[in-house]
């Protein structure tokens, strides 16, 4: 398993695809807390994948006012497609090109496999990560553990 | 290792004695493939272990993906008040690939429980909060899909075959 950034430390900036022709920037969202969930890859053949459990939970987060970005080295019209069908409604963001390149800044991705690692970041109104895990990449994390970091960030 | 947050009280749904040894919980959607598969072994899980055995099934409809699971988790809950939980609850995932409203009000009429009442309780999403404490207390214990098993507290992780929920069940409970 990779070793993802600890909490205490800044979260690399980065850039990517969030549609065919939208990009996001991480440091657009400063002022509000961000979970970044990185996973390996849209399309996981389970009903109530981490996806999934997480598109259900959304109005937990937003009481602590946080969004949600999903990231995989998927490609954006792939995250398109994966969307539509599962019904997400939180951005999908594409490590496509230069293929894992954020994963990489934040130690969460499998060089072997080709894809990220479930790496779960919250990361305070400051740009500041305060909690990260990586699960087993067989095992969804839930959402326990975000819902826990949220509930500790200073107000 | 998860771990069930929210205890098994009086509240729950509840096959089996209080003073089983075992307990096994359920976190599981109506409309989902995979619980449908996993009815059948549990009854058969229950058969095996017997009076060792207490079984709770909680709610946790994955409504974006399943567009039948809140409206079923409801009706099972409808039922619940009038004492009907589990004849609910089998007739649905005996039924499973009929899910939908037709199939909720017919089995609630074959129950004795009025249609009319059903339709109006699901309009005014009357057991709502019930099915989203199920739901929120799920989340806490790290419930990450469906179904999620607890084995005494414990959450069981990977398959959930006949011989993998009995091996974990022995395990855990350190039964002979």
């Amino acid at each position: 398993m990779s070793q993802i950034l600890n909490s205490g430390k800044p979260a690399p900036d980065f850039t990517l695809q969030v549609t065919p022709d939208q990009k996001l920037s991480l440091s657009e969202l400063r002022g509000r807390p961000v979970i970044l969930a990185f996973y390996p890859a849209d399309w996981s053949p389970v009903c109530g994948d981490q996806m999934a459990l997480y598109n259900e939970i959304l109005s937990e987060f937003q009481k602590h006012n946080a969004e949600l970005l999903g990231i995989s080295v998927d490609g954006p019209w792939c995250h398109a497609a994966f969307a539509k069908d599962r019904h997400l409604h939180f951005p999908l963001l594409a490590d496509f090109e230069p293929k894992g390149e954020v994963a990489k800044k934040y130690g969460a991705y499998r060089a072997g496999d080709g894809f990220c690692e479930r790496a779960l970041f919250v990361i305070d109104k400051k740009g500041m990560i305060s909690w990260s895990y990586c699960s087993p990449v067989g095992i969804n994390p839930g959402a326990e553990g975000i819902l826990q970091a949220l509930e500790e960030l200073p107000k | 290792m998860a771990s069930l947050k929210v205890p098994v009280t009086s509240v729950d749904h509840i096959q089996g004695s209080a003073h089983a040894p075992i307990t096994l919980v359920e976190y599981g959607d109506y409309e989902c493939p995979h619980c449908g598969l996993a009815y059948p072994i549990i009854k058969r899980v229950q058969n095996h272990f017997g009076e060792r055995l207490r079984f709770v099934f909680r709610n946790f409809p994955l409504k974006e993906i399943h567009p039948n699971a809140e409206a079923a988790a409801e009706s099972a809950e409808f039922a619940a008040l009038n004492e009907r939980f589990w004849e609910m609850h089998d007739g649905i995932f005996e039924n499973q690939e009929a899910i939908g409203l037709p199939l909720l009000f017919e089995l609630a009429e074959n129950l004795g429980l009025p249609a009319p009442n059903l339709r109006a309780a699901l309009a005014s999403q009357e057991f709502g909060p019930r099915v989203r404490d199920d739901f929120r207390g799920g989340v806490r214990s790290g419930v990450n899909g469906t179904p999620t098993f607890f084995i005494n507290g414990q959450r069981h992780d990977g398959p959930f075959e006949l011989e993998d929920l009995v091996e974990a069940i022995e395990n855990i409970a350190r039964l002979p």
